[in-house]
């Protein structure tokens, strides 16, 4: 067959996001991970029920030949949680490179993004998010530029943010705040509400964490215990053992200022920076509660590869 | 190669003065200094270089990392909702968001309020917060002149000491939110640069607190 042959010709004539698609792929698919297509298109009803898991609000949507609401599809884990059997007690790996289709926050018009990512369902314990860290991080390492893996853990953030106030309003303002690196306005939120300033002390503490592993794990523990959940910290440290020996120990930042909507994520929850990219590239976490909200038994946790965003690489970094 | 972090400044009399707060926190760049029309400046010694932009774009350089950090009103960081992290308030540039109206207006809730402004999206928030219907008038410049050429009811500005209003014949009727200038980063160029980021804050934060 000409295409056994034509490895390298192939190669050549392959743009950067393709060759990153598929080096991706390749990562994937060797650590075990299998390749899960979709259709283009799911039912809208999938989509309106999530909707504050989507990154952006618009949804394309058209009617089907037997009168049903479609959608082009704006996210791939909603899908992959939809059309894969739940099994709680085995552990399933998967891998995708998918389009989808998001409203673009620059032009407001609708956009097709290229992403990759893999999903790991089942019985999901501190082995599997490590892999899943392991694997993100080697993600980033492929593109071959500086890169940094903030990790943050959901479970510590939300225990102390709700030690502060029983009230939603304040709660998000605060944790808008967090992930902003905002600490002043932390103070405003609660002189406000009329809540003592010692009452965010310790979310304060949480907020200023940056650095290695090594370096910060102490603290956190410290933390996580004042604020009641000592196993938070160790389920952390135990995902984050994957890179106690290793190339990656330096390109590892624990940075509380990684959020998520909490009611779908839980535990681990991470972003990848790529020097020369201004936005993240990748973003990932633990999300069993969403699929305990699409009436799933079984855990979860992933992470997506934002691949247009890293055509900007080809540019130079510098002024 | 020594790493240059990048620092938009907001061009005008409060961008001076937040030079002035670089410069004696450690990170002068006396190139600045000389009257010139340069819009960059760099002192390769101390790693920084400065360059002047207009105040409402501070923002949009920092979000898309071409500069590192800068120093941008609360103001503009509410009404584009940039996505950078909000490091310090400096305590400069004070100033407050207000709805200011003719002298002795009062709302009549049975109609929907015309509200002219540059901060739509401040307005929005504001009035969805507490259940008003409004209409926007998106204008550029010159709000005061608005409610009294008829064009809106109220007006939601910026007030500093509030000189222009009483010469229009315009008062305060609500408070929003206090206005500062505060110091932002990328949130890609904070894990790069993260050692020199981190010195300019700690020293600005000491500058901050002689301040208050």
């Amino acid at each position: 067959m000409i295409l056994n042959n034509a490895s390298s010709e192939v190669l050549r004539y392959m743009d950067s996001t393709e060759k990153i698609l598929f080096a991706l792929r390749a990562l994937y698919r060797e650590a075990g991970y299998a390749q899960y297509r979709m259709s283009k298109f799911e039912e809208y009803d999938l989509y309106s029920k999530n909707k504050d898991f989507l990154i952006s609000d618009g949804v394309i949507t058209f009617t089907d030949t037997d009168g049903k609401l479609m959608a082009l599809k704006p996210d791939v884990t909603l899908s992959i949680i939809k059309n894969n059997k739940d099994l709680p007690d085995s552990v399933q790996k998967l891998c995708y490179d998918e389009r989808v289709y998001r409203i673009s926050k620059s032009t407001g018009r609708f956009r097709e993004i290229t992403q990759a990512g893999l999903e790991c369902h089942g019985k999901i314990d501190a082995a599997c998010v490590g892999e899943v860290l392991l694997l993100a991080a080697k993600s980033m390492e492929l593109l071959g530029r500086n890169y940094v893996l903030q990790i943050s853990h959901l479970g510590i953030l939300s225990a102390l943010v709700d030690r502060i106030s029983d009230d939603a309003a304040v709660r998000d303002a605060i944790l808008k705040c967090v992930g902003e690196k905002n600490l002043h306005e932390i103070d405003e939120i609660c002189k406000a509400a009329g809540i003592p300033p010692e009452a965010s002390a310790s979310l304060k503490r949480l907020s200023a964490v940056y650095g290695s592993v090594s370096d910060t794990l102490p603290e956190i523990g410290r933390l996580a215990k004042e604020a009641g959940v000592p196993e938070a910290a160790d389920e952390l440290a135990e995902a984050v053992r994957v890179f106690a020996c290793g190339a990656f120990a330096d390109k590892i930042r624990l940075d509380f200022s990684v959020t998520a909507n909490a009611g779908y994520y839980n535990g681990v929850v991470f972003k990848g920076f790529v020097d020369g990219v201004p936005e993240s590239v990748l973003s990932g976490g633990q999300y069993d509660r969403l699929m305990r909200k699409m009436g799933r038994k079984s855990n979860a946790v992933g992470f997506a590869v934002y691949v247009d965003e890293l055509s900007r690489l080809s540019y130079p970094a510098e002024v | 190669m020594k790493t240059v972090l990048n620092i938009a400044l907001p061009k005008g009399r409060l961008g001076e003065k937040v030079y002035a707060m670089f410069a004696a926190a450690g990170f002068p760049c006396p190139s600045i200094e000389e009257n010139n029309r340069k819009l960059i400046f760099e002192n390769e010694a101390v790693g920084v270089r400065y360059f002047w932009v207009k105040p409402s774009d501070v923002a949009i350089y920092v979000e898309h990392g071409a500069a590192d950090i800068g120093v941008a009103g609360k103001d503009i960081l509410l009404e584009y909702e940039p996505e950078v992290y909000e490091l310090l308030d400096l305590g400069i540039g004070k100033c407050r968001m207000a709805v200011a109206a003719p002298k002795g207006f009062t709302d009549s809730l049975d109609r929907t309020l015309r509200v002219a402004t540059k901060f739509s999206r401040i307005a929005q928030n504001y009035y969805q917060s507490i259940g008003r219907d409004i209409d926007i008038i998106h204008l550029n410049g010159s709000i005061e002149l608005a409610p009294i050429l008829g064009l809106s009811d109220v007006i939601v500005d910026i007030v500093e000491t509030g000189t222009t209003l009483r010469e229009n014949n315009l008062e305060v009727v609500e408070n929003i939110v206090p206005i500062s200038a505060r110091l932002i980063a990328n949130k890609s160029g904070f894990q790069f640069k993260n050692a020199m980021i981190e010195k300019v804050l700690q020293s600005l934060a000491g500058r901050t607190e002689i301040c208050k």
